[in-house]
């Protein structure tokens, strides 16, 4: 199996180089979450005001929790990484069947 | 390589739950689920949606009438931190600290057990005072559906945890169970992907109206 550790004939150096690298992934990944905790409070924040017109605030609140979902994939989900290729396949062709069916339900069911 | 090898901190691989072709394929196999499982719950939120407040009579509560904004709010932090401590399970199970790794997961099930005890008491609470129950109109229908088998997905990853936990508790990080762990926090991720689109299209949005 090929391993990413073997770089260097000192596994302690590279050891080293991993560690760094995974505690600055790590970093990143505790920005991430402030950002959606961030976009949260913001979106619950807008609905308890009570002030804007629910044609303003249905978009704006849809949009922060797309891009929190973003995050979610991308970092905690490491989409970002490479060889995410065929599980992106999988995962958007789910969203596309799945934001379909809404539009269907949406515009087709009336009681 | 052996799955059950004993691995030193500079032997262990970087992408433990990777490096086993078993790992590699379990990996593949969990996205291709995680695929069907979002065009699930799709259906469920386009139910939902199309039967939103459709109820028989005036007297039957709306959604703007039955939810409150604290409850969620609390509910959604709990949920969206958990899915942070599984990001801090994982980052020291990449660095082969078991202990810690096996400290950060059982941060993550007890606020998963925190939710989970919100929404029973917000179902219970619905029930009891609205009379808004599974079959008292199409709109009760589909929001115990809907939220209740995201309930059940955290109820499901809870117990994967646990299991995983009690199980691998004196066997240590290897490359047999480190593609498990990582797999069980990717459905706790996915989970709080739901979540996020749960708290916006049913709560916030029923409360705007």
């Amino acid at each position: 199996m090929a391993n990413e550790q073997s770089n260097s004939a000192n596994p302690n150096v590279d050891l080293k180089y991993r560690r760094k690298k995974n505690a600055e992934e790590m970093k990143q990944q505790v920005i991430t979450f402030v950002m959606m905790i961030f976009f949260t409070v913001i979106s619950f924040v807008a609905v308890a005001m009570e002030d804007f017109s629910h044609w303003f605030i249905k978009p704006v609140i849809l949009l922060l929790a797309v891009i929190q979902v973003i995050f979610q994939l991308y970092y905690f989900m490491h989409m970002k990484h490479k060889g995410h290729g065929t599980i992106a396949l999988f995962l958007f062709s789910g969203l596309a069947v799945g934001l379909i069916t809404v539009l269907t339900f949406l515009t087709i069911v009336w009681l | 390589m052996h799955a059950d090898e004993k691995f030193t901190d500079a032997t262990w691989p970087a992408s433990p739950e990777k490096a086993t072709l078993e790992g590699k394929n379990k990996y593949l196999g969990f996205w291709l689920f995680l695929g069907g499982e979002t065009v699930l719950f799709a259906s469920l939120f386009a139910t939902y949606l199309a039967l939103k407040d459709k109820v028989p009579n005036g007297e039957a509560a709306l959604a703007k009438d039955l939810f409150e904004l604290p409850l969620t709010f609390v509910a959604t932090m709990l949920l969206l931190t958990s899915s942070l401590t599984s990001v801090y399970a994982m980052y020291h199970m990449k660095n082969n600290h078991f202990k810690q790794m096996q400290a950060w997961l059982v941060i993550t099930i007890a606020l998963g057990f925190g939710f989970l005890g919100l929404e029973i008491y917000e179902f219970n609470h619905y029930v009891h005072k609205f009379h808004h129950t599974f079959t008292s109109s199409a709109f009760g229908s589909a929001f115990y559906t809907l939220v209740g088998f995201h309930g059940g997905h955290v109820a499901f990853g809870l117990m994967w945890f646990i299991s995983l936990m009690v199980r691998n508790a004196r066997r240590g990080l290897n490359l047999y169970n480190a593609p498990k762990f990582y797999i069980a926090s990717l459905y706790w991720h996915f989970i709080d992907v739901v979540w996020v689109f749960i708290f916006t299209v049913v709560y916030l949005m029923g409360m705007v109206g």
